[in-house]
C-alpha cells in the first residue's frame, strides 16, 4: 500500500503465465515419477536370473519412433495454422497429429502382443520384464492421456467452440505432447540403445 | 592395563549406575546362576546394559572416541546459541508502557554480521568431514591379522544362524567369540547375510550396528577386551517377533573358547534312554526344520539343534532354557513367542516329555 | 458484526452475500458449501480441520504405544497390532496431520500474503483437498479390514517407509500394505496438484509491486516447500507403483530371490524421504519467520540471506537422502559423502537460526503466544539440529541408528519444531481466520502442560538410544537398564496428550466465545492484516500495490517507509 503513486518511470507488472507455469511444473514432476522408473531399468541392466534378455528379444523401434516423433512436428504445423485462422489446416494436421499417436500406440501394442506371447516375457517373468514394461507402460499410458487431451480440442474445436483466446490452452498442451516425445527419446536410449549392450 | 581399569569404572560411575541397580541386580543374578550351571569356567558376567559410551572392544572404542568429539561439539554450540537466546529474552524483552512509545530501530542486517557467524560453522563442518573420513576407513578397513577368526551369521525370522567356516560349526542365537589381546590381537570377522527379510546386528558394546540383507554380504568387525556375555537386538523390523530377535555374544578366554568349539564339533551319541524322544522328534517332522547331526534330522528352515542343551536360552533369547519354558514351547511355541514361524505342532504330554528329555542330551 | 453468540457457521458468510438460492445459517447450506467450495480459505480450513482430527489419530496410536512400552514385557497390545501402531501413527502423523498443517495454512495465509483473490485453480485446489481426505480415509479403512476391528483389522504393519522386502507378499500376506501404498498414491496426487497450485499461485498472482523479494518470508517458504513438493513426491509414487505391481501382478522389483535388491527400495523411498522432512519443517520455519519479527518490533534481520539460506536448503536436501542408510552396507566413499552433505545442509541451517537471533537482538520482545511458541522452538530446533549432526557423523550413526536416538532426533524435528511452528501460527492466524482471539489463559496452560510433556516424553528417548534399545519393539527384557526412562517416556506422553487437548478445547471455545480481534490485533506489517477478520471471500475488495516488504509498516509510518531504505 503505497503511499506515493505509484512511479510511472517503473516497468508494466509483469507476470508469467499461469498456464504456462503449470504445464511446467507438471512436465516437471512427470519427469521426477519417469526417473525413478528409468534408474530402475539401468540398475537392472543385466541382473535378470533368467530369460527372456533385452538383446535376445528386442528390435530397435523404428517405426514407433518416426510415428512418434513426426507427431510433434505435425502438432507445430497445426499449431502455425491456427495462429494464420487457417482453422480447417489447423484441424486437418491436429487429426494426423493423433493419428501418428495412435498408430505409436498400435506399434507398441504389437510389439507387446509378440514379447507376451511369442518370447514369454511378461511383467513377472523376470528384472527385465518387471522394468520394461513398466517404464514402456508409463510411458504409453501418458501418450493415451496425450492423445485424450488432443481429442477433446479436436472436438472442441470441430463444434465451434476453439477462439483465438485459446492458443493458450492448445499451447499448453502441445507442450506436454512435445515432453511425452521427450521421455521416448530418453526411453529408446535407455531400454533399445544401452540396455541392449550387455 | 591402566587405560582398561580407568574404562571400566568410567562406565560404572557413568550413565549405567545413575539408574535404579534393583531390576538389573535381580536380572544379574538370576542369570548369573542359569549361566553358571550351563559352563564351566566361563566368565558368567551379562552385560545386560550396552552403554554405547562404555566400549569394550576395538572398533566400538573408535566410534566411542569419535562420538565424545562431535558430543563435545555439539555442546559447545548449544551453550553459546541457547546463551545468546537466553540473553537476549531477558536483555530485549518489552519492560513497560514506556516501551510502547516507539519502536526499536528498524535494522534490516548487516553483511558483516552475517559474514561472521558463517564462518565458523564452515570451519566446524570441515573439521567435522575429515575426522568423519578418516574414522569410516578405520572401522570399514581394519588391518586384519591372520589370527582372525571368522563366523558368518544369516538373519532369520526370528532367530540367527550361525556358522563357524574355519571349524565347521553350526550353532544358533548363541555367538561364541574369543577375547582379544591389544599385543596380540584376535579379532572376528562377522560374515552378514540373511536367508529372509532385511535384519539388523547390534551389539553396543562390541561394534556399530550393520543390517544383513538378502543377496548381500555385509561384514563387520569385533574386537572384545572383556570377557562376559554381552546382548543385542535385531534392529531391522522384520515382522511380529523382531522384538525377540535377540543376540548373545559370549566372549571367552582363549583356552576356554576352544574347548567350546571342541564340544560344538563332537556329535551327540545317541543315548537309549531317550531313544523314544528322538523317534517322536523325528516321527512329528521336527527334523524337516531342524538339523540334529548324526540323525535323520536336516531341516534348515529353524535352527541347528545338535547342542540345543549347551545354550542359556532358547528362542532366540526370548526366555531361559531351563524345563519349564521348554515345555510351554514344545506345547506351544505361539505361548513364549507368539508370532514365531514354529507353529504349535499339537504334541501331546507324552510326547512333550520324551522330547524334551531327549532334547536335554544335547549339550 | 459477530456477537458473543454467533456460531462457528455464520463466521465466513457475514460479510458474503449469499447466492440466490441459498439460505444462511441451515445445515444443508453449511454442508453444499463445504462439498462444493473452492475458496481457499474454506479448503485451508478444511485442510487443517483434516488434520487435527488425524492427529488426535495418531495420538491415540502413540499412547497406545507408550502404555505397551511402560514396562518391560507389557500385554497391552500384541505384537502384531503394536507394529500396526507405529506403522499407522507415523503414516497418519506425517502425510495426513503434518501435511494438511502445511497445505492448510499455505491455502489460507498465500493468497492474502500476496494479495490475490484465491490460488490460481480453485478447482483443482478442491481436488486436492478431497483427494488427500481420501486418501487418509482410504487408509484408515484398513482396521476395518480382514480379521476386522476387534481383531485390530489389516493396518499396515510394515513401518511407515514400507522397507522391502518385508512388504513383498511372500512375508505381509494379507492385504495390510496395499492399504498403505493405495492410500498414499491416493492422497500423493492431492499432494501434489496441491503443490503445482501453489506455486503457479505464487508466480504469477502477485499483486502490483510485489516483486520476489518483496514477498513476505513465509510465502518464500512455502514456495520452496512447494517445489520440493512437485519434484520429491513423484519417487515415493513411483516406488509405491513398482510395489502395488509386485504385490498385485508379480513384477519383480525388490526381490531377492529374483535378483533385485531391496536397497533400491530404500534409495527411492529416501530420495523422497529426506525432501519430505524438508517439506514439513520449512513451513514452520516461515512462521517463525513472521512471528518474531512482529513480536520482536524490528524487520526479519538480513532478509535476502533468509531467502538464499531457504533455497539452499531446498536443494541440498536432495542429496543427503543416503544419511537414512549408512548401517546398510554401503562403500566407503558414498557413506563419507552423505556424511558430508548432511554436514553441509546444517551450515544454511544454522544461519537461519542466527537471523532469527538478530531480529530479537536490539528489539522489544513481547511474550504474547505466538511468540512464546517460536521462543520454544529456537530451542527445541536447536537440539533437533544439533543431534541431526550427531546422526549425519556416519560412525556415531553406526550406534545411533535405528535406536530410540533417532526417534527423539525426529521427534524434537517434528513435535518440537514443526508442531510449535503450527501452534505458533495458530495462536497468530487464528484471529484473523475467525475474527476471535485464542483465549489466553487456556493458551499458556497448553503452552506450559505441552513443553513439559514434550519434554518428559522425549529427552529420556535420547538416553534410551545411548543404551542400545533399537526401535520399532513391541517389548523388551527387565535387566536392560530401559525400564526407568520408558516409564518417564510414557508419563510425559499422557500430559503431552493432555496439553494438545487443551489446545483443540481452546480452539473450540475461541471459535465461539473469544474476544472480538479485528483487522490487526498484533500490529503487523503484511497484507493479511490490511483485511478485515474474517477476510470476505473476495479478501480485497480492491488488489493492492505495495513497495516494500511490509506494506502495512509504510502506511503506519509514512515519515519512515520501508521502501526508502531497502
Amino acid at each position: 500500500m503505497s503511499t506515493e503513486p505509484y512511479a510511472a518511470a517503473e516497468t508494466e507488472w509483469q507476470l508469467p503465465s499461469p498456464r504456462k507455469v503449470g504445464i511446467i511444473l507438471v512436465i516437471l514432476t512427470e519427469s521426477a515419477l519417469f526417473t525413478i522408473f528409468v534408474v530402475a531399468y539401468l540398475f537392472y541392466i543385466g541382473k535378470s536370473l533368467n530369460p527372456p534378455y533385452p538383446r535376445e528379444v528386442l528390435e530397435f523401434p523404428w517405426l514407433g519412433s518416426f510415428l512418434l516423433f513426426s507427431s510433434s512436428g505435425t502438432v507445430v504445423v497445426a499449431e502455425q495454422r491456427l495462429k494464420k485462422n487457417d482453422l480447417t489446416g489447423f484441424h486437418i494436421w491436429w487429426a494426423i497429429t493423433m493419428l501418428l499417436g495412435a498408430g505409436f500406440l498400435i506399434y507398441t501394442g504389437t510389439e507387446w502382443y509378440h514379447l507376451i506371447y511369442h518370447d514369454g516375457l511378461t511383467l513377472s517373468t523376470n528384472l527385465f520384464g518387471s522394468t520394461f514394461y513398466s517404464l514402456v507402460g508409463l510411458h504409453a499410458s501418458h501418450v493415451i492421456v496425450g492423445l485424450l487431451l488432443l481429442g477433446i480440442i479436436l472436438v472442441a474445436s470441430l463444434t465451434g467452440n476453439i477462439q483465438h483466446r485459446h492458443h493458450e490452452h492448445i499451447e499448453m498442451i502441445s507442450w506436454y505432447w512435445h515432453f511425452v516425445d521427450g521421455i521416448w527419446a530418453v526411453v529408446v536410449t535407455v531400454v533399445y540403445i544401452i540396455g541392449t549392450q550387455s | 592395563m591402566l587405560n582398561n581399569q580407568y574404562r571400566y569404572s568410567l562406565a560404572t560411575s557413568g550413565l549405567g549406575r545413575r539408574w535404579p541397580l534393583s531390576g538389573f541386580t535381580l536380572a544379574a543374578f538370576g542369570s548369573l546362576l542359569l549361566a553358571a550351571s550351563a559352563a564351566r569356567a566361563q566368565d558368567s558376567t551379562i552385560r545386560a546394559i550396552q552403554n554405547i559410551f562404555d566400549p569394550l572392544s576395538a572398533p566400538a572404542e573408535t566410534l566411542y572416541q569419535i562420538s565424545l568429539l562431535v558430543l563435545a561439539v555439539c555442546a559447545g554450540i548449544f551453550l553459546v546459541v541457547a546463551g545468546l537466546l537466553t540473553y537476549a529474552i531477558i536483555r530485549y524483552r518489552h519492560r513497560g508502557p514506556e516501551d510502547d512509545r516507539e519502536e526499536p530501530p528498524q535494522v534490516y542486517g548487516s553483511a558483516a554480521i552475517e559474514l561472521a557467524w558463517t564462518v565458523p560453522p564452515i570451519l566446524i563442518v570441515v573439521m567435522l568431514v575429515l575426522v568423519t573420513a578418516r574414522t569410516i576407513g578405520e572401522i570399514e578397513h581394519p588391518k586384519m591379522p591372520d589370527t582372525a577368526e571368522e563366523i558368518r551369521i544369516i538373519g532369520h525370522r526370528f532367530w540367527w544362524e550361525v556358522r563357524y567356516p574355519k571349524h565347521d560349526v553350526v550353532t544358533a542365537n548363541e555367538i561364541h567369540v574369543p577375547l582379544s589381546d591389544r599385543k596380540n590381537r584376535v579379532p572376528t570377522q562377522l560374515i552378514l547375510e540373511s536367508a529372509d527379510v532385511i535384519h539388523g546386528f547390534w551389539v553396543p558394546q562390541l561394534n556399530g550396528k550393520k543390517m544383513l540383507v538378502p543377496n548381500y554380504r555385509n561384514t563387520m568387525w569385533i574386537e572384545p577386551y572383556a570377557t562376559g556375555i554381552y546382548l543385542g537386538n535385531c534392529t531391522v523390523l522384520c515382522g511380529q517377533q523382531h522384538a525377540n530377535m535377540l543376540i548373545r555374544v559370549i566372549v571367552d578366554q582363549p583356552d576356554v573358547y576352544q574347548k567350546w568349539l571342541e564340544s560344538q564339533k563332537k556329535a551327540p551319541d545317541a543315548d537309549p534312554q531317550t531313544a523314544e524322544g528322538q523317534r517322536q522328534f523325528i516321527s512329528n517332522s521336527c527334523g524337516t526344520c531342524h538339523t540334529i547331526e548324526n540323525t535323520r534330522a536336516t531341516g534348515t528352515f529353524g535352527p541347528d539343534l545338535t547342542h540345543f542343551s549347551s545354550r542359556a536360552t532358547l528362542g532366540s533369547g526370548v526366555a531361559p532354557n531351563d524345563d519349564a519354558n521348554l515345555r510351554s514351547w514344545l506345547h506351544d511355541p505361539q505361548v513364549l513367542k507368539p508370532g514365531c514361524l514354529m507353529p504349535d505342532m499339537q504334541l501331546n504330554d507324552r510326547q512333550v516329555v520324551a522330547i524334551l528329555a531327549y532334547l536335554r542330551t544335547l549339550k | 458484526m459477530a456477537n458473543s453468540t454467533s456460531t462457528l457457521k455464520e463466521i465466513g458468510t457475514e460479510l458474503t452475500p449469499a447466492p440466490p438460492g441459498h439460505e444462511h445459517g441451515t445445515m444443508t447450506a453449511w454442508i453444499q458449501d463445504l462439498i462444493f467450495t473452492v475458496d481457499h480459505k474454506k479448503l485451508g480450513f478444511m485442510y487443517l480441520g483434516m488434520g487435527w482430527l488425524f492427529f488426535i489419530a495418531g495420538g491415540i496410536l502413540a499412547s497406545l504405544i507408550r502404555l505397551q512400552l511402560a514396562v518391560p514385557n507389557n500385554h497391552v497390545m500384541d505384537p502384531e497390532s503394536f507394529n500396526g501402531a507405529f506403522t499407522m501413527h507415523g503414516t497418519t502423523m506425517i502425510f495426513f496431520f503434518a501435511m494438511a498443517m502445511v497445505f492448510g495454512l499455505a491455502n489460507y495465509v498465500v493468497p492474502l500474503q500476496i494479495g490475490a483473490r484465491d490460488m490460481a485453480f480453485p478447482r483443482l485446489n478442491a481436488f486436492s483437498f478431497w483427494a488427500t481426505f481420501f486418501g487418509g480415509c482410504f487408509l484408515f479403512l484398513s482396521y476395518v479390514a480382514g480379521p476386522g476391528l476387534y481383531g485390530t483389522g489389516a493396518a499396515p504393519d510394515a513401518s511407515w517407509f514400507a522397507i522391502a522386502p518385508l512388504t513383498s507378499r511372500a512375508f505381509s500376506p494379507g492385504n495390510n500394505i496395499d492399504y498403505w501404498s493405495l492410500g498414499l498414491l491416493i492422497s500423493g496426487v492431492g499432494s501434489i496438484t496441491g503443490g503445482v497450485n501453489v506455486m503457479v499461485t505464487i508466480f504469477c498472482y502477485r499483486c502490483k509491486g510485489m516483486t520476489l523479494y518483496r514477498m513476505p518470508l513465509f510465502t518464500w517458504l512455502v514456495l520452496v516447500t512447494m517445489f520440493l513438493v512437485v519434484m520429491f513426491m513423484p519417487p515415493l509414487s513411483a516406488a509405491q507403483i513398482m510395489l502395488v505391481l509386485e504385490r498385485f501382478f508379480g513384477a519383480k522389483f525388490f526381490e531377492a530371490q529374483a535378483g533385485g535388491s531391496p536397497v533400491l527400495w530404500q534409495h527411492f523411498f529416501w530420495i523422497f524421504g529426506h525432501p519430505e522432512v524438508y517439506i514439513l519443517v520449512l513451513p514452520a520455519f516461515g512462521v517463525v519467520s513472521e512471528v518474531i519479527p512482529v513480536f520482536s518490533r524490528k524487520p526479519i534481520f538480513g532478509y535476502p540471506m533468509m531467502v538464499a539460506a531457504s533455497v539452499m536448503i531446498g536443494f541440498i536436501s536432495a542429496g543427503v537422502w543416503a544419511h537414512h542408510m549408512f548401517t546398510i552396507g554401503m562403500d566407503s566413499f558414498s557413506i563419507t559423502f552423505f556424511a558430508f552433505a548432511t554436514f553441509v545442509i546444517a551450515i544454511p541451517t544454522g544461519i537461519k537460526i542466527f537471523n532469527w537471533l538478530g531480529t530479537m537482538f536490539g528489539g522489544k520482545l513481547r511474550f504474547e503466544l505466538p511468540m512464546l511458541f517460536c521462543i520454544a522452538f529456537l530451542f527445541q530446533f536447536l537440539i533437533a539440529g544439533l543431534t541431526g549432526i550427531m546422526l549425519g557423523c556416519a560412525p556415531f550413526d553406526w550406534q545411533l541408528n535405528d535406536s530410540y536416538f533417532v526417534i527423539a532426533h525426529f521427534h524434537y524435528v517434528i513435535v518440537g519444531g514443526i508442531v510449535f511452528g503450527v501452534f505458533a501460527g495458530f495462536y497468530y492466524w487464528f484471529p484473523k481466520a475467525t475474527g476471535r482471539m485464542l483465549n489466553t489463559r487456556l493458551g499458556l496452560w497448553h503452552f506450559w502442560v505441552f513443553t513439559i510433556g514434550f519434554h518428559l516424553t522425549f529427552d529420556p528417548q535420547h538416553f534410551l538410544g545411548f543404551l542400545g534399545m533399537p526401535r520399532r519393539i513391541y517389548t523388551y527384557q527387565a535387566g536392560r537398564g530401559w525400564e526407568f526412562l520408558n516409564m518417564l517416556s510414557t508419563i510425559g506422553a499422557i500430559i503431552q496428550g493432555i496439553g494438545a487437548i487443551l489446545f483443540i478445547v481452546n480452539m473450540v471455545w475461541s471459535a465461539r466465545r473469544g474476544k472480538i480481534a479485528g483487522d490487526d490485533p498484533w500490529d503487523a506489517w503484511t497484507l493479511e492484516w490490511t483485511t478485515s477478520s474474517p477476510p470476505p471471500e473476495y479478501n480485497f475488495e480492491q488488489l493492492p500495490e505495495v513497495r516494500s516488504r511490509r506494506p502495512l509498516w509504510d502506511l503506519k509510518h509514512p515519515e519512515d517507509p520501508d521502501w526508502k531504505f531497502e
